[in-house]
């Protein structure tokens, strides 16, 4: 199972193993990783599942959508890596992924 | 709960299931000043989720009533439109009488983005954080002044109190004349007839006062050589923002000043109600204050301060079996989609320590979604941490007052007695 590090804005490290197919946003929530807090329920609606992706990763993942653009541009603290977590879907490639979470969702 | 309570829940009932599907009109401001509109919600979830009403005081218009259902359409803003040429936000908008004003909530993209991105930072993480000493500096001395072993209406002394103290202070307000923000409010959502006015001139007359009132703070502001960091000094400086149309500008004005307003308040004033009704969720809380972040959640979705937001298709469309057509309007009713049984376990009951508790939709979703979520929660959050450091309990006498009106879902009044500090 690939192997996901979800870093907190507090610098804790958490690093879980999520199943193929689920989203990064399901891999923190059922693990009860704090930082996430996915209000719609990975609806791409609510952007409080926001993340910022290791560089290595950035070319691994499908772009986002127009959605996905529209939500994170009302979200704070936006850098060019941000995602929502919600719309990553974990794949084999996505091994040994590190995500870093903002310092509070929106 | 009283007899006298129980009794009417129970005609509500029998009202609600012995109508004929197509005759029920949820849209009745009697419905929610008597909180028996319960019922009807419960069988349209069950019987008709897309359910149309043809005939009713604000015309005809679409209920949807399940929570994904009301996702569905709060995240399709191509097809469900908010702007307010179409009739904007609200079931009353775009009657003959009521012209809904320009803002950025009535709005669709682009305009809406470039608007609603001008007024964000006043919510940002960084400014949630400065206000947060200062909202619970006043939450402690408005607890500290309340009378003990007395009758007072908490809605006054507490709940519009502090929501209009942070209101003033965002919109950089006269502090002392802050209750003129209170009033209106209240009048913006006062449905003529029904207590704060009696007709629509009075009530264009007072609307005529507050936009003359903001129309002064502009000037004062747009001319300011230092700019402040206040929601009107944003809007008069943005490259976006500072060509409005009054009529554009009031209109925001009008949209902050009720989202940060009503909203809070009611929520405030929901959250003594429901502990009440529900002692062992209270002594829940009360021994374990932990839990208050998950309390404060739990009471936006119990409490759903905005009862709708409506949209306007701009396009025919199948939804859900039904054939929504173009120009329709469409009502999401967030107070029955946080009731919805499919999707949040026993919807009815009042539990601070729920599993899910952000899992409500009474801050919409979408890119309408409200944009002072987190200073809402931030107000709860506060005011529950300074009350149980100072009383252990707060007690209901009789039974609220409620608003009438199909959209804020709030209280005129809730008579308490706090019996003795710790
Ligand atoms: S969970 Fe809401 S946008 Fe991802």
């Amino acid at each position: 199972m690939p192997k996901i590090k979800y870093i907190e804005h507090n610098g804790k490290e958490h690093e879980v193993e999520v199943p193929e197919g689920y989203s990064v946003m399901e891999g923190a929530v059922k693990n009860l990783i704090p930082g996430i807090d996915a209000d719609c329920g990975g609806a791409c609606a609510c952007a409080t599942c926001h993340v910022f992706v290791d560089a290595a990763f950035a070319a691994k993942i499908p772009p986002k959508t127009d959605m996905e653009e529209t939500m994170l541009d009302f979200a704070p603290e936006i850098q060019p890596n941000s995602r929502l977590s919600c719309q990553i879907k974990v794949t084999k490639e996505l091994d040994g992924l590190i995500v870093r979470m903002p310092h509070s969702q929106h | 709960m009283n007899i006298a309570v129980k009794a009417l829940e129970k005609d509500a009932r029998d009202a609600a299931y012995a109508l004929p599907l197509d005759k029920i009109n949820v849209a009745q401001g009697i419905l929610f000043q008597t909180d028996t509109m319960w019922p009807y919600f419960e069988r349209l979830r069950r019987e008709d989720p897309v359910h149309y009403c043809a005939d009713s005081e604000f015309g005809p218009y679409w209920s949807i009533t399940k929570y994904n259902d009301i996702m569905a359409v709060d995240t399709n803003h191509q097809v469900f439109s908010s702007d307010f040429s179409l009739g904007g936000i609200t079931i009353g908008g775009g009657a003959a009488n009521q012209e809904p004003l320009p803002m950025f909530i009535a709005m669709d993209p682009p305009r809406h983005d470039i608007q609603r991105k001008v007024v964000t930072p006043v919510v940002s993480p960084a400014n949630l954080q400065y206000l947060g000493p200062i909202i619970r500096e006043r939450a402690g001395k408005i607890l500290d002044s309340l009378p003990i072993g007395e009758t007072f209406d908490w809605v006054d002394k507490v709940s519009i109190e502090l929501t209009t103290m942070t209101l003033a202070t965002l919109f950089d307000f006269p502090f002392e004349e802050r209750r003129k923000l209170t009033y209106w409010s209240d009048v913006v959502t006062a449905v003529p007839g029904h207590g704060l006015i009696d007709t629509l001139e009075q009530k264009m007359a007072v609307l005529h006062e507050y936009h003359a009132y903001f129309t002064g703070l502009w000037n004062e502001r747009v001319n300011a050589t230092e700019v402040k960091g206040d929601l009107i000094s944003m809007l008069a400086h943005n490259p976006a923002t500072r060509n409005m149309e009054p009529r554009e500008y009031f209109g925001n004005v009008v949209l902050l000043t009720v989202g940060g307003n009503d909203t809070t308040r009611n929520t405030i004033t929901g959250s003594v109600l429901a502990l009440n009704q529900n002692p062992d969720q209270y002594k829940k809380l009360r021994e374990n204050p932990d839990l208050i972040a998950s309390m404060v959640s739990e009471t936006i979705r119990w409490q759903t301060p905005l009862a709708h937001m409506r949209r306007t298709a701009t396009e025919d469309i199948e939804f859900q079996g039904k054939t929504i057509r173009k120009g329709d309007k469409v009502v999401m009713w967030y107070v029955s989609g946080n009731r919805d049984e499919t999707v949040i376990e026993r919807p009815n009951d009042y539990i601070v320590d729920r599993e899910n508790p952000r899992r409500h939709i009474s801050f919409g979703f979408g890119i309408h979604r409200c944009v002072g979520n987190r200073l809402a929660e931030l107000q709860l959050q506060i005011i529950w941490e300074e009350i149980f450091k100072r009383f252990p309990v707060i007690e209901q006498v009789g039974e609220p007052q409620r608003v009438y009106s199909t959209f804020v879902k709030g209280y005129e009044r809730l008579d308490v007695v706090i019996p003795k500090r710790l």
